[in-house]
C-alpha cells in the first residue's frame, strides 16, 4: 500500500476532440509542497479542476487516502478537506473582506436558517469567535489592514491573499493554489513565496500551479511537468531541471 | 455585522408608533397598511433577488395562493382563518420547493421566464376554477375571528401589519448577517467559490425561494383578510412586476431599500392620481429616471453618497 495522501491514476479528460489531460498519474505525499508546471495550455488548471471536482474526468481515478474521489462535487470534496484558490479570482465582491474569510468556515458552522433569523445567542457567539479567527487568518496572510475593508475595494494582490485566507479558514488537508503569483510584482511574489512556505509549515499539503520558475524551484519538494496534457516528467527540482524533455518543451528545442 | 444595522429599524418602529396620531383619515391608514404588506413581501423577495441573486417574476402567484387560501379554505371547508393562513403558506412553500430544482437549473433570462410562467399559471387557475375561487368576480373572505372576537377595522390591521413589518426587518437583518446569509450572498458573488467552500448551492436556492414564497403567501392572506374580498388581480403578472420594481428601485440587497421601495411605489400611484390619465406615463418616466440615475437603487446609492454601507 502506498502512503500517498493524494493519488491520480491514468487521469484523462476530453473536451470534444481535445484531450486536455491524458493518462496522467502521480502521487502526493502528505505535508509536502507539490508543483505542477508546464507551458501555457499544458492542462495544469484543467488538472486542478479535475481534482477539485469542477470537471468530471473522462477516465482514470483520483484517490484521497486510498479512497476514490473522482467525479465528486466540489461541495463534497470541501468536506473531505480539499481547498483551492483560483487563477482568475473567485472572490465574493458583494461581501466584505472578512466575510469572505468567514465563508471558508461554512462547513464547521451551525447554518440553521431559523436560529439565524431569530438571532439565536449561540449562533451570535459562534460568529463572534469566527470573527476573531478570521482576523487571525488575515493577519497570517498579511491582510491586517483590510480587516474592515470591502472586498471590492481591494487590490488584485490583496484579493489573491484573501482567497488563500478563505481556503485556510476551511482548515484543509490539501490546499490547491492556482497560479498564486500570477499578476504580482516581484516584491509581492516573494511575499507569497514566504506565505506558502508558512502554510506548508503548519502541516497543510500544498499543491500549486505556477509559472514563476524561481518560486517553483525554491518552494517545491516535488514537481510534475505537463505538456500537451501529458505527463512529461516528475521529480525533485534538480531532477526536473536536468530532464532533457523538460528543457526541450520549455525552450522549444528538438531533443 | 454591527449594531448600526438596527438603527433604521428603531426609526421605522418609532414612525409606525407615531403615525396613527398624525394620519388625518382612514384613507391614509389604508395606504399605510398596504405599504407595510408590500414591504414585508418585498423584504422576502429581496432575499431572493438582491441577496441570493435569483430572479422571480411570478411572486404574485404565491400572494394569490395565500389570499385564496384565506378565502376558500374557511368558506368551503370550514377551516379556521388562522389555519387557512398556515395552509396557504405550506402550499406555497411546497410548490416553491417542488419547482425549485428544475427552475434553478436555469439562469438569467431563462429563470425569469420560468418564474413568469409559474405566476401566470397560478393566476389562470384562480381565474378559471370558479367553483371554489369565484372566478374573475372574486370572492368574499371570512374575517379572522377568535370566538366572538373579530379582527376587523383599519386600526387592528394597522397594528398587525406594523408588527409583522418590524419583525420581518429584524429577522432579515439577522439572517443576512449569519452563516446562512453569508452562504446566500456568496452564491450570488461567486457560485463556484461558494461550492468549493462547501455551500450546497441548490439547497440554499431552494431555502430562500421557499422562504420568500411563504412570506408572500402569508402577506397575501393578510391582504385578503384585511380587505375582506379577493379577486384574481392579486395574483396578476403586473403585481409581480410591481414587486420586482420595488426591489430594484429601493435597492437590491438592501433591507431598508426593500422598505423604501415598497413605501414609495405604493404611494406613487396615489400621489399621481390627480394627473388624470397621465399617471401611468409619469409613473413610467419616474421609474426610467430612477434606473438611469440610481441604477443600484435608492438606499445603496444614498448610503454610498454618505459613505456608509447598507
Amino acid at each position: 500500500m502506498s502512503t500517498a495522501l493524494l493519488e491520480a491514476r491514468d487521469l484523462s479528460i476530453q473536451f470534444g476532440g481535445v484531450k486536455a489531460v491524458q493518462n496522467v498519474s502521480f502521487q502526493i505525499d502528505p505535508g509536502i509542497v507539490y508543483a505542477v508546471i508546464g507551458p501555457n495550455g499544458a492542462g495544469k488548471t484543467t488538472l486542478f479542476n479535475l481534482i477539485t471536482g469542477i470537471y468530471q474526468p473522462t477516465a482514470g481515478s483520483i484517490l484521497l487516502d486510498g479512497q476514490p474521489i473522482q467525479g465528486k462535487a466540489p461541495e463534497v470534496l470541501a468536506q473531505l478537506g480539499l481547498a483551492r484558490t483560483f487563477q482568475n479570482l473567485q472572490v465574493c465582491l458583494n461581501m466584505s473582506a472578512i466575510e469572505n474569510v468567514m465563508l471558508g468556515a461554512h462547513l464547521r458552522l451551525d447554518r440553521n436558517l431559523f436560529k439565524a433569523a431569530l438571532r439565536w445567542p449561540a449562533l451570535k457567539a459562534q460568529d463572534r469567535a469566527l470573527v476573531g479567527e478570521a482576523i487571525e487568518l488575515m493577519r497570517f496572510v498579511g491582510l491586517e489592514p483590510y480587516t474592515s475593508a470591502r472586498a471590492d475595494s481591494m487590490s488584485y494582490g490583496a484579493l489573491k491573499r484573501l482567497e488563500i485566507a478563505r481556503a485556510l479558514a476551511m482548515r484543509p488537508r490539501v490546499l490547491f493554489l492556482d497560479e498564486p503569483a500570477a499578476g504580482l510584482n516581484p516584491k509581492e511574489t516573494l511575499e507569497v513565496d514566504a506565505l506558502i512556505r508558512k502554510v506548508a509549515d503548519t502541516g497543510v499539503t500544498v499543491v500549486l500551479v505556477e509559472h514563476d520558475m524561481k518560486m517553483v524551484m525554491n518552494l517545491s519538494d516535488r514537481i510534475l511537468v505537463l505538456d500537451y496534457g501529458r505527463k512529461l516528467a516528475e521529480g525533485t527540482a534538480t531532477e526536473v531541471r536536468r530532464n532533457p524533455d523538460v528543457i526541450a518543451a520549455y525552450l522549444g528545442a528538438h531533443a | 455585522m454591527n449594531k448600526p444595522a438596527y438603527r433604521g429599524l428603531y426609526l421605522i418602529a418609532a414612525v409606525l408608533l407615531l403615525l396613527p396620531l398624525v394620519l388625518p383619515n382612514s384613507f391614509y391608514v389604508d395606504l399605510a397598511i398596504r405599504m407595510a404588506i408590500n414591504a414585508v413581501i418585498v423584504l422576502g423577495l429581496n432575499l431572493l433577488i438582491g441577496f441570493a441573486g435569483q430572479i422571480s417574476l411570478g411572486h404574485a402567484g404565491f400572494i394569490g395562493i395565500g389570499a385564496y387560501a384565506s378565502a376558500a379554505l374557511p368558506t368551503h371547508f370550514g377551516w379556521h382563518p388562522l389555519l387557512a393562513v398556515a395552509g396557504g403558506a405550506v402550499v406555497a412553500g411546497i410548490l416553491a420547493g417542488a419547482l425549485s430544482r428544475p427552475i434553478f437549473r436555469l439562469k438569467g433570462h431563462y429563470l425569469a421566464m420560468a418564474t413568469l410562467g409559474l405566476g401566470i399559471i397560478i393566476n389562470i387557475v384562480v381565474r378559471n376554477e370558479a367553483v371554489w375561487s369565484g372566478g374573475p368576480d372574486g370572492m368574499a373572505v371570512p374575517p379572522m375571528a377568535f370566538g366572538s372576537f373579530e379582527v376587523s377595522g383599519d386600526k387592528a390591521w394597522y397594528w398587525i401589519t406594523a408588527i409583522l413589518l418590524c419583525f420581518s426587518i429584524w429577522a432579515s437583518i439577522n439572517l443576512i448577517d449569519s452563516p446562512f446569509g453569508r452562504a446566500l450572498r456568496a452564491l450570488n458573488g461567486s457560485e463556484v467559490a461558494s461550492r468549493v467552500v462547501g455551500v450546497q448551492v441548490a439547497r440554499y436556492k431552494l431555502s430562500v425561494f421557499v422562504m420568500s414564497a411563504m412570506f408572500a403567501s402569508v402577506m397575501g392572506s393578510v391582504m385578503a383578510l384585511y380587505v375582506g374580498f379577493v379577486t384574481p388581480n392579486i395574483a396578476d403578472f403586473f403585481h409581480s412586476i410591481e414587486l420586482v420594481t420595488m426591489v430594484v428601485i429601493g435597492g437590491m440587497g438592501s433591507v431598508y431599500g426593500s422598505v423604501l421601495g415598497a413605501v414609495l411605489l405604493t404611494a406613487l400611484p396615489q400621489a399621481l392620481a390627480s394627473f388624470e390619465g397621465w399617471e401611468t406615463v409619469l409613473f413610467g418616466a419616474i421609474l426610467m429616471l430612477c434606473m438611469i440615475f440610481l441604477p443600484r437603487g435608492l438606499v445603496p446609492t444614498l448610503a454610498a453618497r454618505l459613505g456608509k454601507t447598507t
